[in-house]
């Protein structure tokens, strides 16, 4: 349980210390890795951390199945094979794959609807946790109720694996609206939007005093280039998480090093032109609008 | 005063914030022109092999190094890792401070940790202090100059001053805490 004392006055497993690590890893790119090999030319883009799966969603959803935590020992190779912190993802609900990724000494666990969800109601009470979790969200109500539960860190859900940056900004502009909605709203209208949001009132109230997040808020789903990364920086999410679009694309060790420097130099599109040339092939991707709802993978999550 | 926040990664807001708290103008530093007209530096926390990588490739290795020879340079975490000469690896480093450092000294994120720390030049008691997957400094050069202002219980060593160059293992300004800051705004000071 935590947070707990080592008999040394440290603390560990506090939400500072969680949602610390979070802080240390904005303005950077995170990318999904499925073999050691990719998560070291991960690192040696300037990747802040690596997601350590077994398939990327691209494959996820390509080749389809129930989609699982991925294998311990993969997870062991990739934490052995960068100096960086390692992410691995854990069912919607599925606690016991969380407890088994926390023993394993993985950095930060991602309750992520790429998996196939474990629970259909509920998802991990992330408080039980010494390490922390990050969660997708498509609005603030959604993110506000991961943060009740826990969550340490936020990101967009997008749409995964398609390359289609779309959902991502649809999510990322609903949470950043709402947010600047709440901080004019008048103090007696906070209970009911609280209510209409589905979201715990408490953090209703901070996030209309403060403006912002109680934690870091990232941006995932369909992230493929240089421009879409600046893009969610633009918006004002606190740095990306790259999927398929890297290790799916023809160039990835290009590529993931121009998408770093565009989530640095997301301001500046004399830098981001220049980061942008001759990166090769993107990957295919699939255009979002003409998916059946039964192949989003968005809506998982409650 | 300016002083600048260098901002290819991490945590640099959280820095921007507390200098404008204790009434400093802070100035993001992408490019080695926005070096240009700053009092001082502060590095923040973040990955150190992510700052170090796009330091080398967008030019700011030297000019750091020029302008760290006259004018006060903060490094956090990330930031200590950035300034010092020996880390035991192979990643781009200012190689500014004596010091030897080991990175993620303390293990994983579960390892990270919140404590209070004496430090020896500030006033008022105990600075609460917080460590994420933090450095620890393994060695110091004393006849360079490199002087200790705080140790963990158990020795370690996590802050170092050496002339107007400050390295702290873990994160001041992830707390309200606001001694450090004017601490190294003293520093600009009297340099």
């Amino acid at each position: 349980m935590v947070p707990s004392h080592n008999g040394n006055n440290k603390q560990t497993g506090t939400d500072t210390v969680k949602r610390g690590l979070a802080q240390m890893l904005k303005g950077g790119v995170i990318m999904d890795v499925v073999t050691p090999e990719q998560a070291r030319i991960a690192e040696e883009a300037g990747a802040v951390a690596v997601m350590a799966l077994e398939r990327v969603p691209a494959d996820i959803r390509s080749q389809g199945g129930v989609a699982r935590m991925s294998d311990p020992e993969l997870i062991l190779q990739i934490i052995d094979a960068v100096s960086i912190p390692v992410m691995a993802k854990a069912r919607i609900g599925h606690f016991v794959e969380a407890q088994i990724l926390e023993a394993l000494g993985v950095d930060y666990v991602d309750e992520s609807e790429v998996l196939t969800p474990a629970d259909e109601e509920h998802h991990i009470d992330k408080h039980q946790f010494g390490i922390p979790f990050v969660c997708g969200a498509r609005n603030l109500g959604e993110a506000l109720r991961r943060i009740g539960e826990g969550a340490a860190m936020i990101r967009t859900k997008g749409e995964a694996g398609t390359g289609d940056v779309l959902e991502a900004v649809r999510h990322a502009r609903a949470v950043l609206g709402e947010i600047r909605r709440l901080s004019t709203m008048p103090s007696e209208e906070l209970m009911t939007y609280a209510k209409s949001i589905g979201a715990p009132y408490h953090l209703v109230k901070e996030v209309a005093e403060t403006g912002q997040l109680p934690v870091v808020n990232f941006a995932a789903g369909g992230i493929a280039t240089p421009a879409d990364a600046a893009l969610m920086m633009q918006l004002g999410v606190d740095g990306v998480f790259v999927g398929s679009g890297i290790f799916k694309s023809g160039n990835p060790a290009v590529r993931a090093r121009a998408i770093v420097e565009a989530t640095t130099h997301f301001n500046n599109p004399e830098i981001l032109a220049e980061v942008s040339r001759g990166l090769g092939e993107a990957m295919v991707g699939i255009n979002i609008s003409t998916m059946s709802s039964e192949d989003r993978i968005a809506h998982r999550g409650w | 005063m300016r002083i600048g926040v260098l901002a290819l990664q991490g945590d640099f807001l959280e820095h921007r914030r507390k200098l404008e708290g204790v009434d400093a103008e802070a100035v993001e530093v992408r490019l080695p022109e926005d070096l240009e007209a700053l009092d001082a530096l502060i590095i923040p926390g973040g990955e150190s092999t992510t700052i170090g990588k796009l330091a080398v490739k967008y030019g700011l290795v030297e000019p750091i190094k020029a302008f760290a020879a006259q004018k006060p340079v903060w490094g956090t975490c990330a930031g200590m890792i950035f300034l010092a000469k020996d880390i035991g690896r192979e990643q781009p480093l200012l190689g500014l401070m004596d010091i030897k450092v080991n990175r993620n000294a303390f293990g994983r994120q579960r390892d990270s940790f919140e404590t209070d720390l004496e430090i020896s030049r500030l006033d008022g008691g105990p600075l609460h202090a917080v460590f994420i997957r933090a450095p620890l400094v393994t060695e110091v050069d004393g006849n360079a100059g490199v002087e200790i202002l705080a140790r963990l219980d158990d020795g370690g060593i996590v802050a170092v001053q050496q002339k107007h160059l400050l390295a702290t293992a873990f994160h001041p300004e992830l707390t309200d805490d606001t001694r450090l800051h004017k601490y190294f705004v003293a520093m600009i000071q009297t340099s």
